[in-house]
């Protein structure tokens, strides 16, 4: 039988194929969206079951024909990449039966071409996932980013999605560079860049440190963490929904990977205030991810903003992850490292989910910002259902799976007391404190953001001629929800299956006590220090409230009138008095004024055509990347010296170089 | 009655009291009113005999009583009297402005609270009494009342950080290390004293250049 | 769940079923106890009885704009309170549904019905309804952060999420004075003002547009399903009230199932509540209605006090 490595790789290089094929006929739908798009599903599907498998053998390895004479790609599958490749194939599945029915000519580049980025993009994750040498790993990387920069920019037509593909591609090659640099710290001298060379060698502290930071900037610049987070509210909301949706579940945690493979597996040993720099890092991501959400008024924006903010919990759980592992405690260091992982599949089922019921929103109603949106939950009551289990998953509520992974994190943050650090001990529960802010921040956007857009009634007159999802996207958007709902039902089952994978990075797993209990109610440590059974949470809600509605039926009667909505007595009412979307985030910007740079403009009492304007913008921007860029201009401003433009002086610097080289060689 | 109050249990009362010494600088910080700024203080201030009270009983220094009994009438009784006064000559009854608003004003507070128990840590593992951990407090009280002080534009309130970093100061002496030489106290008590009197007699110097008691017009007086 | 017992399960269904029939009781006790320190006659005890008799009889009127998650949510919102007052335990420790949600879900249990009942809320599409959620989305990101602190701190003293564990190694400890709980009770009390929408940071008895929160959310609703809201919103005061009463009073809760222990607590349980309802009129009475743009503040200031809990927990105690 073929080895899971062997199957995986032959996916890869069939999303390879039916990528190529798309330039056959570049701009037939029927050839594209029906035929090689399904495909590329199936294919998703099937990588989704090959990792479930290999999740739990042992890990196999092997080297291909292809790259540099001395250095061939070496590839090996073990329960760290088989968890991300599980996501990935789930995801990409979904993610391509929506893109099937989405596809349509148009829109700035054929079909076939948008195809071939596709599958690329995926392939190359693919192969980011199971690389084992640094040169396999940067040729993956960089061609992830080129391709999810082209499909960025699938609109080439409009100046905005231009900028901002070039925003995603600069920060993306700063990040590479890091990455670069600090595979070349890690291979400690000995010139052999695969991973097993870098496994065995012992490096200094110091090296170390330098290899971590490197690790965190270069692998954090892809994951969006502050302050390298520019690019993705830009990127994300120029991309088309599909490839935001794969953009933010898969595309974000393929670094998440690097960043736990760089750090659990190929540098042996951890420093605690690496774990407590990841933890800063990661709480102000999330506070700031969460605090702009609140204040957009594009609904993609509002989940870009909103993946910072998930993107900064990981990293929350990474650090504590890192911090228990320096300081020798393997079972709470376990605790948080499925908290972390749990959460990238979470994150990944309700975002990608989001992402594409604002797809196809976008698609019947042609409007990005929520202010022209309203009322949607009666013409597209697919979208709008199954958007619902997204936002409430998003939110973190029970019994969905985002409650599950903040349950896990909440849970590792109260055993910091054990740590001998005594300031760890008193600053960390001030961390609890603001991951808990966070997460009830998410709450308030997720009501934002499906009140405004679904509920109550429309903001403009169009919209009532927006039509549901097509049966591909319908398809997708139901994988998707039934994900949500079984990851949040069924979360002793994916522990267990975690659990193989945090066995190999930290030494220990959660499995002794996840084995003592029942099945159905997940007990990280001990059963009687905490547990949670979402199973019986749901049933017993479901319990009540069924009996609550067969007592009403039963001993009253279940008459209902309709009447038109109570006005207070003023006849005028229409949909623009409802909160817009800047009404609803007002709060949050007067509490958190000081994370924002704003700009308003007031009408006075004697213009005729009063005006009211606010611009939110990110002051990160201003501060770090505006004075950079600034710095830039200038140093290119004194090389610019150089360029005389006139031949012979041209000519005069490769003379000059050619004698200067001959003087050395000699 | 006396049996109940065991050494444990005296401990515990004077770590309650650290606590409610906290809770008050952190309202004095969060308030908005100057009347209730000068409840406030009084209250620390009874809080203060409370503790100097209890830990005379604990120690069997009876000098403490008269400290005890010092605080009782200098700062809840005759202090928040002066004050009063005070603010009813001057006619002074606004809402404090403060310089950053209160939210953000009570997020430093934090990050302070979180400083002042660390610095402490060390020392008090070299102090031998049962209330050690009281120096953080005492020491985060102080910070607090210098926060008050520096966000405060009115000139009434900066004086009550002022005094209130003094209540911080003393419970630092009497509960961490047990009280200090009756001298030293009397000559601290006397100081405040003489102190809150001179500034009461700025403040009508200033009402009179300036017309108001914003502390921002004091910056005109600078070499142009 | 290895340790089910059938006195466990009856103990269980017992206070589930005290606590939905005595939720509109403590209702109406806070109500006639305003009315006496008012000295007015008041309504009566069982006032909210006969009302909820009264709006489960009529016809529910519905806007026509709703959808079903309109007529989906106060079932859902019963739902859920009732599930909250199963984990929390009023006369006794020994639950066996106890280990289905420790404290951290029990607040992602009320997060959830806040976020039911916003979206109801802004369902109808007038300008009340979504007024009304985002005034109560407001109050809830902040008070369900201090209410976790507030349950961390608890669980940092006695090593356990588990409310029903908490429970018992409090009331079993040695009498000693915890000075984290005293700010977090502090904080627990500002939070319970501001999720039960009472005076300071919303008015129970008003319907102006100005000043409402909860009842701005609730004004399309008529009928059971006004009843059922209003049941759940009493249910909501008895649990925070009990879960008040269970961290920092917990003597007189029984710790092992038995019928004789449970009877015993009953009278206490009562006890501690009519106690509790009188100081929450005497605090409404006293207490003018917040701006609300102050509620952040007031909010603020209970999370910073929970989260100075923690610290003087870590400080003081360990």
């Amino acid at each position: 039988m073929f080895s899971s490595l062997s199957v995986v790789l032959a996916i890869a290089v069939a999303w390879l194929a039916i990528g190529a094929l798309g330039l056959v006929r570049p701009r037939s739908l029927g050839w594209v969206a029906r035929v090689l798009f399904p495909l590329g599903a199936v294919l998703g599907f099937a990588l989704a079951a090959v990792a479930l498998g290999a999740i739990a053998e042992p890990p196999t390895a092997a080297v291909a024909p292809l790259g540099l004479p001395d250095l061939p790609f070496h590839f090996r599958l073990d329960a760290l990449s088989a968890f991300f490749l599980l996501l990935l194939g789930a995801i990409a599945g979904g993610v391509s039966l929506f893109a099937a029915g989405y596809i349509r000519p148009g829109e700035g580049t054929p079909p076939g071409l948008q195809c071939l980025w596709y599958h690329l993009f995926l392939a190359a994750m693919a192969f980011v996932l199971v690389a084992d040498d640094a040169y396999g790993f940067m040729v993956a990387w960089e061609s992830m980013a080129l391709a999810s920069f082209f499909l960025v920019t699938s609109d080439h037509r409009i100046a905005e999605i231009r900028r901002a593909g070039y925003l995603y591609l600069l920060v993306a090659h700063i990040g590479a560079i890091a990455i670069l640099l600090c595979f070349g710290v890690l291979q400690g001298g000995t010139d052999d860049y695969t991973f097993a060379a870098m496994r065995s060698v012992k490096l200094a502290p110091f090296w170390a440190t330098v290899g971590f930071l490197l690790a965190l900037f270069g692998f954090g610049a892809k994951a969006g963490i502050l302050p390298l987070h520019v690019w993705l509210p830009e990127a994300h909301p120029a991309a088309p929904s599909p490839v935001s949706a794969l953009m933010s579940a898969v595309m974000l945690k393929t670094a998440v990977y690097g960043m736990l493979r760089v750090t659990f597996d190929l540098l042996h040993t951890q420093v605690w205030w690496w774990g407590v720099l990841a933890l800063a890092v990661g709480l102000a991501t999330a506070l700031f991810g969460v605090v702009f959400s609140a204040v957009q008024s594009d609904m993609k924006r509002l989940l870009a903003y909103s993946s910072i903010e998930n993107i900064g919990f990981i990293v929350v759980g990474f650090g504590l992850a890192v911090t228990f592992a320096a300081y020798a405690m393997p079972v709470l260091a376990a605790l948080a490292l499925t908290a972390t992982l749990y959460h990238c599949l979470n994150h990944a089922y309700f975002k990608s989910l989001l992402f594409l019921a604002t797809g196809s929103v976008l698609h019947a109603t042609r409007q990005r910002a929520l202010g022209k949106l309203g009322g949607l939950i009666h013409r597209m009551p697919w979208v709008a259902w199954l958007a619902l289990v997204g936002a409430l998953a998003t939110a973190g509520l029970p019994p969905l799976n985002g409650f599950v992974s903040e349950w896990l994190l909440l849970q590792a943050f109260l055993f910091t007391p054990a740590l001998p650090n005594a300031y760890l001990n008193m600053l960390i529960p001030v961390a609890a404190a603001a991951v808990v802010l966070a997460a009830a921040l998410s709450g308030y956007v997720m009501v934002k953001f499906y009140g405004v857009v679904f509920l109550g009634r429309p903001r403009e007159e169009r919209l009532a001629e927006a039509h549901d999802a097509g049966i591909w996207e319908r398809v997708a958007l139901v994988w998707l929800a039934v994900g949500c709902v079984a990851l949040g039902i069924l979360p002793v089952q994916l522990v267990r299956l975690i659990d193989f994978v945090t066995g190999p990075l930290i030494g220990k797993t959660l499995s002794e006590a996840a084995a003592r209990s029942h099945w159905l109610v997940l007990a990280p440590i001990d059963p009687e220090r905490a547990s949670y059974s979402p199973f019986l949470l749901l049933a017993g809600i479901a319990v009540v409230t069924a009996l609550a509605w067969l007592a009403v039926r039963q001993f009253y009667h279940g008459r209902i009138r309709r009447a038109p909505p109570w006005d207070c007595g003023y006849p005028l009412l229409n949909a623009r008095m409802q909160d817009t979307a800047e009404g609803f985030g007002q709060p949050v910007r007067q509490v958190f004024a000081p994370f924002f740079r704003e700009e308003r403009e007031l009408p006075s009492p004697f213009d005729a055509a009063p005006r009211y304007r606010v611009k939110i913008e990110d002051p990160l921007w201003y501060w770090c990347y505006v004075p950079i860029a600034g710095i830039v201009e200038k140093l290119t401003g004194l090389v610019t010296v150089l360029q005389r433009g006139r031949i012979s002086i041209y000519l005069i610097y490769s003379f000059g170089t050619l004698l200067v080289l001959l003087f050395l060689v000699r | 009655m006396t049996a109940l109050l065991t050494p444990a249990l005296t401990g515990q009362i004077i770590n309650l009291l650290a606590a409610v010494l906290l809770l008050l600088s952190f309202a004095m910080l969060a308030q908005r009113r100057i009347l209730s700024l000068i409840d406030l203080f009084a209250a620390q201030g009874f809080v203060l005999a409370l503790s100097t009270g209890f830990v005379a009983y604990a120690t069997g220094q009876s000098h403490l009583y008269w400290s005890a009994g010092i605080t009782l009438g200098l700062k809840v009784v005759l202090l928040p009297l002066i004050l009063h006064r005070l603010i009813r000559r001057l006619d002074v009854k606004w809402d404090v402005e403060t310089l950053i608003n209160i939210p953000t004003t009570m997020l430093v507070g934090i990050v302070l609270v979180i400083l002042a128990f660390n610095l402490a840590q060390p020392v008090s593992e070299l102090a031998g009494t049962v209330t050690r951990g009281t120096l953080g407090i005492a020491l985060a009280s102080v910070l607090l009342a210098f926060l008050m002080m520096i966000t405060r534009s009115k000139a009434v309130p900066q004086v009550i950080g002022f005094l209130a970093m003094e209540n911080g100061l003393f419970f630092a002496a009497t509960a961490a290390t047990y009280g200090m030489p009756m001298v030293v106290e009397l000559g601290i008590a006397l100081d405040v004293l003489i102190g809150v009197i001179i500034l009461g007699v700025f403040f009508f110097q200033i009402r009179e250049r300036f017309d108001s008691l914003d502390i921002h017009h004091l910056e005109k007086l600078k070499e142009e | 769940m290895s340790d089910f017992s059938w006195s466990g399960a009856i103990a269980q269904a017992t206070e589930l079923l005290l606590a939905v029939l005595l939720a509109p009781l403590l209702a109406g006790w806070v109500n006639q106890c305003r009315a006496w320190l008012q000295n007015r006659t008041g309504p009566g005890v069982l006032r909210p009885y006969f009302v909820l008799r009264k709006l489960v009889a009529k016809d529910a009127i519905i806007a026509d704009g709703a959808s079903p998650l309109f007529r989906v949510t106060p079932y859902v919102l019963f739902g859920c309170m009732c599930m909250a007052a199963a984990i929390v335990p009023t006369l006794g420790t020994d639950l066996p549904y106890a280990p289905v949600a420790d404290a951290i879900a029990l607040v992602g249990i009320l997060a959830l019905a806040r976020v039911a009942m916003a979206l109801a809320a802004m369902d109808i599409g007038t300008a009340f309804g979504s007024l009304g959620a985002r005034r109560e989305m407001m109050v809830g990101f902040l008070a369900e952060p201090a209410l976790l602190m507030v349950l961390f701190t608890a669980s940092l003293i006695s090593h356990t999420t588990s409310l029903a564990t908490v429970v018992e190694t409090l009331s079993h400890k040695e009498f000693a004075i915890y000075p984290s709980l005293a700010f977090a009770g502090v904080a627990f009390t500002m939070v319970s003002l501001a999720e039960n929408a009472r005076i300071p940071i919303d008015n129970p008895a008003t319907h102006l547009e100005l000043t409402m929160i909860h009842e701005a959310m609730v004004l399309e609703y008529s009928g059971r399903h006004l009843a059922l809201i209003e049941w759940a919103a009493s249910l909501k005061l008895f649990v925070y009230s009990c879960i008040g009463i269970a961290l920092f009073f917990p003597f007189g809760i029984s710790g092992g199932g038995e019928a004789l222990g449970l009877v015993l607590a009953l009278p206490a349980l009562v006890g501690k509540l009519a106690i509790g309802g009188c100081l929450l009129a005497a605090i409404e009475i006293v207490s003018a209605k917040m701006r609300i743009f102050r509620a952040p503040e007031f909010l603020g200031t209970a999370f910073m006090l929970a989260v100075l809990a923690l610290l003087v927990h870590a400080l003081l105690e360990s």
